[in-house]
């Protein structure tokens, strides 16, 4: 048996079927998953992300700290409560985690990590808190929920009192605030707009049930992962790992390499490959021909070379398969996959496949 | 606990077996494999005409989730693999034992006798020890 988040007796009574997820017992779905991707998509859906660990970084020195530990530069981080999504890396490069890093005052920065990499992430960040004077907290009396969907933001301001709720509302894309005792956040990983709330552990039941009483679909990772896929999203151990740098791993817009006296833990191993190039990218794929992608099937390049499929999945929206794929910088727009033994043929296309509801593939106005 | 018809065979890889009154074999998945697959978006069924050995990979059901072999339950020669589920996989989804059949087989001579399938009875007992 694994870790449980608070919500866990209400996800078995809502009928979900629970997997191991990085050491914790997760929903994956709870009905249809392409239904709970849809509600996403059309409505809004609840997902319980209590499993992903939120650190506290505490001190006069935290900035200095970040500037240190994280690819991106949290200087760009100039009002209290605006997040940047950054590669934590090692001295080669590889991605130790990603985060998102909240900046709450000069005195206290917010990360919030992937559930898998919890321990390694603290034991890193705890090696080279001392010398700042910086502590890191886990707050693991949080409970996450994050509210998703076009109409996500409004169901959870129902949540709030009528002075709170406006408070919620206001809050810009990518700015989280204390609201009403809960740190509600516009933030999520899905593609469209919507809240990510941390709130006190004994506040999620309630506040779940309220969600669903006010419409909103209980949804689980099984459709977290499909919507963050079609969103252009990375998912840690998936897309990349310590293993691979940000720059071939289509991170490569999170890292900071100005102001070049910034000493960020990895630059040095980057520098090269910011100069040379990357040799190898992550793609998008979209399967033209019948069949379903998934993660380590073999993507070969006519006229040599291949890659490999690091993501993939049906995508809801799309009603084709997608997927992100590591392939040599350079290739051309056709592919084709190994799928069970099959060549089938793949286009390569510019990410998000999807976002606010709506399909960019095929369109001339692409994202940029 | 997921639905399992009496009249029916099946295997420990969850397919069911109706035989036809022409001697031919309808083949699916059962309500419990479908179920612990999720939503089926990808169904490819054999050929007409291709002869199959018992235990052979023989159609590919895949979810949202995960891709999955389907085996051919007793050895002999495919008559149709369902037309309806190339565009409509999610018909397995909805109808296991029925429009989601996968495919139909004329079984070659003896292939019928002294094979093992299971009773409705047995299979039950079999997803009770799978805890399903």
């Amino acid at each position: 048996m694994g870790r449980q988040t608070p919500l866990f007796k209400l996800h078995q009574e809502l009928g979900a079927r629970i997997v191991d997820f990085g050491g914790w017992d997760m929903p994956v779905q709870y009905g249809s998953q392409i239904g709970e991707h849809h509600a996403v998509r059309r409505a809004a859906g609840v997902f319980d992300v209590s499993h992903m660990c939120v650190v506290d970084l505490r001190g006069a020195r935290v900035r200095a700290l970040l500037q240190r530990l994280l690819a991106n530069d949290v200087a760009k981080l100039k009002t209290p409560g605006k997040a940047l999504y950054s590669c934590m890396l090692n001295e080669r490069g590889g991605v130790i985690d990603d985060t998102i890093v909240y900046y709450l005052s000069d005195s206290w920065f917010r990360a919030v990590v992937n559930a898998g990499t919890r321990d390694k992430d603290l034991a890193w960040i705890r090696r080279h808190a001392p010398a700042s004077g910086v502590e890191a907290t886990e707050r693991t009396d949080l409970a996450m929920l994050a509210i998703q969907g076009p109409e996500g933001r409004a169901k959870a301001a129902q949540l709030l009192s009528a002075a709170d709720a406006g408070a919620a509302l206001a809050l810009p894309t990518f700015v989280g605030r204390e609201i009403g005792g809960w740190f509600v956040a516009r933030t999520g990983y899905t593609g469209e707009d919507g809240f990510e709330i941390m709130m006190p552990a004994a506040d999620a039941v309630p506040a779940w049930r309220r969600l669903n009483s006010f419409g909103v679909a209980s949804c689980g990772l099984g459709a977290r992962d499909t919507l963050r896929l079609e969103a252009g999203m990375n998912l840690y151990g998936n897309d990349m790992d310590e293993s691979t740098q940000p720059f071939e791993s289509g991170l490569g817009w999170t890292v900071a390499m100005e102001p070049r006296e910034r000493a960020f833990i990895g630059r040095e191993a980057l520098e090269p490959i910011v100069r040379g190039g990357s040799p190898r990218q992550l793609v998008g794929l979209l399967l033209t021909d019948r069949g379903v992608l998934r993660s380590h099937q073999r993507v070969l390049i006519p006229g040599g070379g291949e890659g490999e499929i690091t993501s993939g999945t049906f995508s809801p929206t799309l009603e084709r398969s997608i997927a992100f794929a590591r392939i040599p910088a350079g290739a051309g727009a056709a592919v084709q996959v190994d799928v069970r033994g099959k060549l089938l043929n793949a286009r390569v296309v510019k990410l998000p496949f999807v976002r606010f509801g709506q399909s960019l593939i095929g369109s001339s106005k692409g994202p940029s | 606990m997921s639905t399992v018809p009496a009249d029916l065979k099946y295997t420990s890889s969850h397919e069911w077996l109706r035989t036809l009154p022409d001697g031919t074999v309808e083949v699916g998945i059962t309500d419990h494999a479908q179920d612990a697959l999720g939503d089926l978006v990808f169904v490819e069924v054999p050929e007409a005409g291709r002869a199959v050995k018992v235990g052979e990979p023989c159609a590919v059901v895949e979810s949202v989730k995960a891709a999955s072999d389907v085996y051919a339950p007793l050895a002999g020669e495919v008559i149709a693999g369902n037309p309806k589920l190339k565009d409509e996989p999610e018909t397995i989804n909805t109808d296991p034992y029925g429009e989601g059949w996968l495919m139909r087989l004329r079984p070659a001579p003896g292939a019928l006798t002294g094979a093992a399938f299971m009773s409705a009875a047995d299979y039950r007992k079999l997803l009770e020890a799978e805890g399903g």
